[in-house]
């Protein structure tokens, strides 16, 4: 090995940290170069799932790689506790997607039809339950919820005490985290790359890029590509309540501390200061269509939040050809696959090599020309 | 913790504190009037359930939240008193439906 | 009683009737221009001129006669066309000049040609341990309670900090019969020398003998402790005791009621929320908006005027309403503007009312150890953070307030940064030794103010932003 470090991962958000810290995990030397305390980051801004249902249409390999997810998530989850004293609070009982009126539950039962044909029922749960069969789990629906899908892989996290909690560990692992470091230009010399930032160069044996939409710039940096196509969402939180709601749902979840998060729009701009209220007006109103009871509650937040996500909406995980020892990860998904980045992810490159087995399906080679939109990236 | 001033000549209003009634001006907010009542008045937080009594009493601390009229965290210190209100001091999390 | 708009557009919109609110709105009205008045209380006066048409304490000296320069004021107000709705709570204001506000559970939506923030000040936070106990209040709310219902301490009574207003609510509870024990003030030794050079200024500016006058009144019937440099507050569910150091000695004094103050800051949330560019003052130590000689802001069409352009005082802010109206009417309609008071005599009014202002801020200037706690002492009171609890996230990588916000909830409960959030820059500043312009502040937006979650629902919406929502 040579330079500084033997990995030096671009992007210290979810995604970043999870592979760092997996490779702290493995005995490497590690830095994580992060941007600041003003950017986009999608993770403090995501609404916190770890979801199976719905991922995949359009891709099975992608299904198979979320539900590998959701069950080493668990592992993810006691090893951060044990190491850093941090309850992630993971709860994997199983999540819902109401429909209101028939009409959004005819949709709903098409989708669940047609990821059944796709990957077949064997390892894939999801169904439709009735209005009534989804009150024995939610009793405080309200009436116009026509049922819903229900998938028992589902769950969600605190995603913010992740985050720190990968931060905490990189202290036991003797990672460096470089914050206010955002990387200019890569270039590779003499076995090593080298990484420009305001604070100085960087050497390390390999790097990972990790730095969520800003990839699609760095990426061809380093011979390699990946194409973004972030779109914005908006999530609404109100203050603490008493638990209600034992279960996740795709659009609304109650935290371990009691807030009830409620989202997410899927917009086109990529202004994450400015907010729509007619956006969360149409998210709060279905809420409280599903839950009565959440009319009273007073909202506290709101904000607006850049989805990383690639072009077809399926993630990228890739090595460089002309730069070899460089690699791109990017996925919308960066709570739900946090597990994988940190071991799968994170093997894969301390071994030099990512395994097509696994990850061959996500390469950027897919793209061929610009990506097709519209699948069910998640 | 605080007295009426003598030439205070506001007319009384009677709010309920947990039931119990309580002698208010005409004019106070509720939190004022907790204040000035014998009631012990100390919320819980939501967080800790720490106590707590309103701090700020301008609106913008947020210790003042008190369920009235069966709607929880609502800010004592904006809200005016009026005949017959029934105040709750609220302990921990807001309550499912209120 | 619930009073929505009459108008969905108007030509200046006025937030908060507070001195600059009230001034600006009367201006603006007075010189033909549609004017619309929101302000969250219940009646007019904002902070200082609190419960002015409503006060239950009549005899005129109790208060003072700066207290009822208030009434003329709402005099003014209410004889111009201006429309003022109060227990009206803005919740948005967006570079479009488009503002939400809550009225009675409901909210309205209007459009300005002008917004006039006028949103005031509020107490700095004043982060020491123990300040969360119930029994320990800021001396503004206090001062609120004997405004508007006058109401008096009456248990053993402790009052601590530095600044002209603790001198004001000292005299006013001694006045209406109140009991206090004891003043501890916290102004640091250093600043005397410090604010000498500005004393001019100061000796010849209005403050200056009536202080002295009120300082006078209070030291002759209260224990008055000075050069206090620790504060602290202790009991068990409920104020027990205060402990101070003066000079070497530390005491402990058994209480009831501890009444904090020490300065005030400005109210940046609406601002900030609107996309107002601020900077660090390292004057008064906290954000002050950037704005120009007439008030207006970095967004286009949004002025500021009073204490939430930089604290003035209250003679200042109603000159600065009347600037920042003045400039709204020659914006709007430039011959109405004829009718009014001159600019030139605005400016030199504003100049007279900011003379002994510098004096006032260095003499006053709050002592390090008061502002920046350590330890188990609470900072985000709503969410429960210690310094401590901040200082670890910065250990392990947190660079600024967002990012604490990842780490530790700071400022994401319902206070929204208020209580914590100057704190929290000025702590992370001093362990990443940087400035507290450097580290920033929380990146606020609406609501600016809790709303319930009915009320947003029921903001108008089209088929595109149900299609951005709704999806297989």
């Amino acid at each position: 090995m040579s330079g500084e470090y033997d990995v030096a991962v671009v992007g210290g958000g979810l995604l970043g940290s999870a592979i760092a810290w997996g490779l702290g995990r493995l005995g490497k030397k590690v830095a994580v170069l992060d941007e600041g305390d003003i950017t986009k980051r999608a993770s403090r801004a995501n609404f916190a799932l770890v979801w199976v249902q719905s991922k995949g249409l359009g891709m099975p390999a992608y299904t198979v790689w979320t539900v590998r997810a959701a069950e080493a998530w668990s592992r993810l989850a006691s090893e951060l506790k044990q190491q850093t004293g941090l309850d992630v609070c993971l709860q994997q009982n199983g999540g819902f997607h109401l429909t209101l009126g028939e009409e959004e539950f005819g949709q709903r039962s098409e989708l669940v039809r047609r990821m059944h044909n796709q990957v077949g029922a064997a390892d894939y749960k999801m169904e439709m339950l009735s209005a009534s069969e989804v009150k024995k789990s939610l009793p405080l629906i309200g009436p116009e919820v026509s049922g819903g899908s229900y998938c028992p892989l589902d769950g969600h996290v605190n995603s913010l005490r992740t985050f720190r909690a990968f931060h905490t560990g990189f202290k036991a692992f003797g990672i460096d985290y470089l914050p206010e470091r955002p990387v200019s230009a890569i270039s590779r010399s003499g076995g090593e790359f080298r990484l420009t930032t305001p604070k100085g160069e960087l050497r390390a044996a390999r790097i990972v890029l990790a730095a969520g939409n800003a990839n699609q710039a760095l990426a061809p940096m380093v011979g390699l590509f990946a194409p973004m196509g972030p779109t914005r969402g908006q999530i609404v939180v109100t203050e603490r309540t008493m638990p209600f709601l034992p279960h996740p749902l795709t659009t609304i979840r109650q935290t371990d501390e009691g807030t009830v998060m409620i989202g997410d729009s899927k917009e086109d701009e990529l202004d994450d200061r400015a907010l729509k209220h007619s956006i969360s007006a149409v998210m709060t109103d279905r809420a409280q269509r599903m839950f009565p009871h959440l009319s009273r509650l007073n909202v506290v937040r709101s904000w607006a939040g850049i989805r990383v996500m690639p072009q077809d909406g399926f993630p990228i995980y890739d090595q460089s050809e002309t730069h070899p020892g460089a690699f791109v990860a990017c996925c919308h998904s960066g709570v739900t696959l946090a597990s994988n980045h940190a071991f799968e992810v994170a093997r894969m490159v301390a071994q030099g090599a990512l395994e097509p087995e696994l990850v061959g399906a996500f390469s950027a080679s897919r793209f061929g020309g610009a990506g097709a939109a519209n699948n069910s990236g998640y | 913790m605080f007295r009426r001033s003598e030439h205070d000549q506001r007319p009384p209003v009677q709010i309920f504190v947990d039931g119990v009634a309580v002698a208010a001006r005409q004019g106070d907010t509720v939190s004022a009037a907790l204040l000035a009542s014998d009631v012990d008045a100390r919320r819980s937080t939501a967080v800790s359930g720490a106590p707590r009594l309103p701090y700020c009493m301008m609106g913008v601390c947020f210790d003042c939240l008190v369920t009235i009229d069966g709607v929880g965290n609502r800010q004592g210190c904006l809200v005016p008193v009026a005949d017959g209100m029934q105040v709750e001091i609220q302990k921990g999390k807001r309550e499912i439906g209120k | 009683m619930t009073l929505a708009p009459k108008r969905e557009d108007y030509d200046v919109v006025v937030i908060g009737a507070g001195p600059a609110g009230l001034a600006a709105a009367a201006t603006a009205a007075e010189a033909g221009l549609s004017t619309l008045l929101l302000d969250e209380n219940m009646g007019p006066g904002g902070q200082v001129f609190r419960a002015i048409s409503s006060t239950p304490v009549t005899d005129r000296n109790q208060l003072g006669a700066d207290y009822w320069v208030g009434a003329d004021l709402v005099q003014v107000l209410r004889a111009s066309s201006a429309e003022v709705i109060h227990r009206a709570t803005v919740w948005s204001l967006d570079r479009n000049l488009e503002i939400a506000a809550s009225i009675g559970g409901a909210s309205a939506f209007v459009k300005a040609n002008r917004v006039i923030i006028a949103s005031g000040a509020l107490e700095r936070p004043f982060p020491i341990a123990g300040w969360t106990l119930p029994g320990v209040m800021t001396a503004g709310a206090a001062q609120t309670m004997l405004k508007s219902s006058a109401l008096v301490p009456n248990g053993r009574t402790v009052i601590a900090g530095q600044g002209p207003l603790l001198w004001l609510l000292a005299a006013q509870i001694l006045r209406l019969g109140g009991r206090i024990d004891r003043i501890l003030d916290t102004t640091e030794r250093g600043n005397y020398l410090a604010a000498l050079p500005h004393a001019f200024a100061f000796l010849t500016s209005p403050y200056f003998a009536k202080g002295l006058a009120m300082m006078r009144e209070v030291k002759a019937k209260v224990q008055v402790v000075s050069g206090v440099t620790e504060l602290s507050a202790s009991g068990d569910g409920q104020l027990a005791s205060v402990s101070y150091v003066a000079g070497r000695r530390r005491e402990t004094v058994p209480a009831d009621l501890l009444l904090l103050h020490q300065g005030v800051v400005p109210n940046v949330n609406l601002a900030m929320a609107a996309g107002v560019e601020h900077r660090w003052d390292d004057l008064q130590l906290c954000w002050s908006p950037v704005l120009d000689a007439n008030g207006n802001s970095s967004v286009a069409g949004i002025a500021i005027a009073g204490d939430g352009a930089g604290i003035g005082g209250a003679n200042a802010a109603v000159v600065r309403g009347r600037i920042a109206a003045r400039a709204a009417v020659e914006a709007l309609a430039p011959a109405s503007a004829a009718k009014l008071v001159p600019m030139a005599q605005l400016r030199t009014d504003l100049a007279k009312a900011e003379r002994g202002r510098v004096f006032l801020d260095t003499l006053f200037r709050p002592a390090r150890q008061f502002r920046i706690p350590s330890g188990d002492t609470v900072v985000c009171r709503c969410e429960e953070v210690t310094a401590k609890d901040i200082l670890d996230a910065v250990a392990i990588g947190a660079t600024g307030p967002n990012q604490l916000k990842a780490y530790r909830r700071t400022g994401m409960g319902p206070c929204q940064g208020r209580l914590c959030g100057l704190t929290v820059t000025e702590l992370m500043a001093q362990a990443r030794g940087k400035t507290p312009q450097e580290i920033g502040y929380y990146r606020l937006r609406a609501p600016v103010k809790p709303i319930t979650l009915a009320e947003l629902a029921a903001v108008p919406k089209t088929e595109a932003d149900v299609k951005a929502v709704v999806r297989g």
